[in-house]
């Protein structure tokens, strides 16, 4: 079992949804987000490229969050998803320096909150929130492992690319380009 | 110090302290019934659902409100059986929930009171009984002194049709949205006239069958309407050709496969040289041309010398991509949609531009084809049954009247009805706003203050402090959308459908459903016949069960489906069909116009141009917000805090602006913006124009999030060009220039 997720940088509208409802669905305190939207625009006009995409944490093989925790807060679980566990956090910080996609943040409670592909949805047969909301359905959940999974199936027949490979992280997350 | 007699009040000068969680006068908390399916359970744990349609913005989807053990609403799902959503919201639908939790909501009634000597006025809290009583008192005054007529209701959403019920209950039928003649009128007005079939809404557009889809200047993806998003992100996965009109690299514009970056103002050329090359080139569709439109040969003629070469001198855009384009389109007919597109009130000859656009699907054969348009299709909605209006010695009807193809209020003209110098034979002396920021629908602010001033009585209301309630002289707080039932949602689309909204939690605070302040309005003018009912639930039931549904099944399903009784969605080959137009037929030549003596074939004028050092103002939507109405929410707020304004590298540099630089607008009548914005320095801009999404710089320091955050292009608008047509306010012939340094300052 490997959690993995598609982006499809060609449908994406960058119009947010992803983020309020992993809010609304995750309690994210208003101000704070566990994922987020990056628009680049290169070129220029008017021959330009535009991409967009929502972002998160990477999930990644490798991950230096994971690594360079002192109290074992930041650990892998089922599936290879990347968690924290709040009441081992000591809020220290020093996996939100670690990560190069800057996907964690200190939770006005004291300890370090981010994505965790909504496990609690996933353990039930759910979509995550921002998977299952998405209007453009530019986001592939599933299973790495399983050929007959979304993630599994839209990658077999597209391009794609991963952010930030030079960190050598072993990303999750996957473009779709 | 303003000497107005409707001065704006700063809502600041509110005493609302503490929360008053009045007990609700309509014994909203028995009524409560759990929907919570058990075999849904690993669903939503622990949490009950109600069916609502969502209100942040009119595309309506049905969705299910999620309310955990306290009675909290937590979060907006949508509804999977629902054509409009098909189960997933748009940001906004999901953060629908910011506008039930927005502490600056109005709390309470306010009444005026008006200060002495010179002084400020302010707003005092008052009780419903007082502010309905009030209310009531000047509707039957200003009838029996004026009539009912003077007193008009400018109105949008679903708590309108509750005042549009009492408004011509009471006699008055002079009613205006802004929806139409600052917004889609001139498209109604053109399809009408060329299709005999109005647009609507949703759009019949075929997205997701299409091979083609044509948008001038619509930035759908920005502009969040629902379905039509996931239909365009379908058709992509189909990989179908967009071809996107835009001078900003809109995000659909980067979807596509042709973007073509006009000279802003241009279109109509555009448009008559795809004619030229569609019909010199023999690309339209014979077949149908010859069996469904009227007008061919004239249209020919007339676009004789509109070619490419001639438009490229206009549009600047090359002939070659001009006629590349033109064989895309007819490739992929019929299954090709040029876009009417929503927000189209741009120039002054939008009717004649969408004209164009509908001409332009009548030679490639897409109305009432797959991938075109589908021949749409709603349910009727039983009328709740009540005593006929009365009838109106003059109405809306007689405000717009020079307007021929004016087929709604014009706002602009009910405006212009209520300042004395500008009023005709009929003349307005109070207005009713209920859930439209007029401040920000409806262009040129002076003359909107002037009515403003001028009407002896205004009532606002709404769920927040929006600018406009600062000129009112009384407030009725509305609860939310969340926390009450509404009309059946009944709308046009492939096939039949209706969603019911039911309340998931009982008001916040001392706010009250529309229907009923419509209700308890009206029973205080002695029109008690025309609410007889205790609760509006009872009218929806009485009106379910007619439709073979109930309001226990609704409350259960939230949407249901009707099968189509009119027909296929699409023309079999060769069906005989009379469009509903003079000649039966599409109107290619309009013989409508004609008869009204305008161009009965879209001609194309030059519209002014910027001066040096002044760029045109565009404006557009962004996916998170609508209108000006989401700004303060929480949610929505924190996904877009303020709007910025799009200047091109080029530009920016011989200014020396940079990225996040604050600076001042300045039009060209030299109205200067109330507040400063950012800039945001980005290639996605021609040089001749700037850009900023509309809905922010709002003046009421009660919307805490929202109050002078960005600036408002609607201030900016003061050169507005009426469609002689059917009287939108053309509003893009506004040009700004920079001012980097606070205007506001005073050397000392």
């Amino acid at each position: 079992m490997r959690y993995a997720m598609a982006i499809d940088t060609n449908k994406c509208v960058g119009c947010t949804d992803c983020v309020v409802a992993c809010q609304t669905e995750n309690n994210v305190p208003i101000g704070y987000c566990r994922d987020w939207i990056t628009e680049t625009v290169d070129g220029t006009y008017p021959n330009i490229e535009i991409e967009l995409r929502s972002e998160r944490c990477n999930h990644c093989d490798n991950a230096p969050c994971v690594r360079c925790c002192p109290t074992g807060a930041s650990q892998v679980a089922d599936g290879g998803i990347v968690i924290t566990v709040e009441d081992e956090c000591i809020g220290c910080g020093a996996c939100i320096e670690s990560c190069p996609y800057e996907a964690r943040y200190t939770h006005p409670d004291g300890y370090v909150d981010k994505c965790t592909f909504c496990l609690h949805r996933v353990k039930e047969g759910e979509l995550p929130a921002c998977v299952a909301v998405c209007p453009t359905k530019c986001m592939y959940f599933g299973d790495l492992e399983d050929p007959n999974s979304d993630v599994s199936k839209v990658m077999k027949f597209r391009k794609y690319k991963t952010l930030a490979p030079e960190a050598g992280t072993d990303p999750h997350i996957f473009y779709l380009i | 110090m303003s000497t107005n007699r409707r001065q704006f009040i700063k809502i600041s000068a509110l005493g609302t302290g503490g929360v008053a969680m009045a007990a609700s006068a309509y014994g909203f908390a028995g009524s409560f019934l759990s929907v919570f399916d058990s075999s849904d359970e690993k669903k939503s744990i622990n949490m009950k659902r109600y069916p609502t349609y969502c209100e942040v913005c009119f595309w309506k989807c049905a969705a299910w409100t999620h309310v955990n053990e306290a009675g909290e609403i937590v979060k907006i799902i949508g509804n999977d059986d629902d054509p409009h959503c098909n189960g997933r919201l748009c940001p906004r639908g999901t953060g629908g929930i910011g506008m039930y939790n927005d502490e600056d909501r109005l709390k309470t009634p306010l009444i005026r009171v008006k200060a002495e000597d010179g002084g400020e006025d302010t707003f005092r809290e008052a009780s419903w009984e007082e502010a309905l009583d009030l209310v009531a008192a000047k509707m039957k005054d200003i009838g029996d002194y004026y009539g009912p007529e003077s007193f008009a209701l400018l109105k949008h959403g679903s708590s309108g049709k509750h005042f549009e019920h009492l408004f011509k209950s009471y006699g008055s039928d002079t009613i205006g949205e802004p929806a139409y003649a600052q917004c889609r009128g001139p498209r109604e007005a053109a399809f009408a006239t060329t299709f005999g079939s109005w647009v609507g809404s949703p759009e019949p557009t075929d997205i997701r069958d299409t091979k083609c889809l044509v948008l001038i200047g619509s930035h759908i993806g920005e502009n969040m309407h629902n379905s039509q998003i996931q239909e365009v992100s379908d058709a992509i996965d189909k990989d179908v050709t967009i071809i996107t009109v835009d001078p900003r690299a809109s995000t659909v514009a980067s979807k596509s496969k042709y973007w073509l970056p006009i000279k802003p103002a241009t279109d109509i050329a555009l448009l008559l040289a795809w004619m030229h090359v569609i019909i010199y080139d023999k690309l339209y569709d014979e077949a149908y041309v010859k069996k469904y439109t009227h007008g061919f040969e004239e249209l020919k003629k007339h676009v004789a010398n509109y070619t490419p070469e001639w438009a490229y001198g206009i549009t600047t855009l090359e002939p070659a991509q001009i006629r590349k384009t033109a064989v895309e389109m007819a490739n992929a007919a019929p299954a090709v949609i040029v876009h009417p597109g929503r927000h189209v009130t741009w120039y002054g000859d939008d009717t004649q531009r969408e004209r164009a656009i509908a001409i332009l699907n009548g030679l490639l054969g897409s109305w009432g084809k797959r991938g075109g348009f589908y021949l749409k299709e709603k349910i009727k909605v039983p009328k709740y049954p009540h005593p006929p209006y009365p009838h109106p010695q003059w109405s809306w009807e007689n405000l717009g009247e020079k307007y021929p193809l004016a087929q709604m209020g014009v706002t602009n003209e009910l405006v212009n009805a209520s300042i004395p110098e500008l009023a005709g034979e009929h003349e307005i002396k109070a207005w009713f706003v209920s859930g439209t920021n007029v401040t920000k629908s409806i262009p040129n602010k002076k003359v909107l203050e002037k009515a403003m001033d001028a009407i002896e009585f205004m009532v606002v209301c709404d769920t927040m402090p929006m600018d406009v309630t600062g000129y009112a002289d009384v407030v009725l707080p509305e609860c939310t959308y969340l926390e009450r039932y509404d009309g059946i949602r009944s709308a046009t689309n492939r096939e039949p459908s209706i969603a019911l909204r039911m309340p998931a939690a009982p008001p916040k605070y001392d706010s009250k459903p529309s229907w009923w302040m419509a209700k308890e309005i009206g029973e205080r003018l002695g029109l008690g016949d025309y609410f007889d009912f205790d609760k509006y639930e009872d009218v929806i039931d009485w009106q379910l069960q007619k439709m073979g549904s109930s309001l226990e099944e609704m409350q259960r399903i939230g949407v249901k489906k009707f099968p189509r009784t009119s027909g296929p969605m699409y023309f079999e080959d060769g069906e005989d069909f009379e469009f509903a137009t003079n000649t039966g037929k599409i109107e290619l030549f309009s013989t409508e116009l004609d008869e009204l003596g305008f161009d009965p074939m879209p001609v194309y004028t030059p519209h002014p141009e910027p001066e040096e050092g002044y760029y045109r103002l565009n404006y557009g939507r962004a996916p998170m917000h609508t209108f000006s109405r989401t700004a303060n929410n929480p949610n929505l707020n924190d996904l877009m805090d303020e709007n910025v304004i799009w200047i091109n590298p080029k530009v920016a540099k011989n200014w020396s602006i940079k990225s996040g630089q604050e600076i001042y607008l300045k039009n060209q009548d030299g109205i200067v913006s109330s507040f400063p914005i950012k800039v945001r320095v980005t290639e996605r801009i021609r040089w001749d124009s700037v850009y900023m999404v509309h809905g922010f710089g709002h003046k009421n320091e009660k919307l805490s999030r929202a109050h002078g955050r960005g600036a408002n292009d609607t201030e900016l608008i003061s050169n507005v060009k009426i469609d002689p047509l059917m009287g939108g306010t053309g509003m893009r012939g506004n040009f700004v220039t920079f001012l980097t340094d606070n205007p506001n300052l005073v050397e000392s």
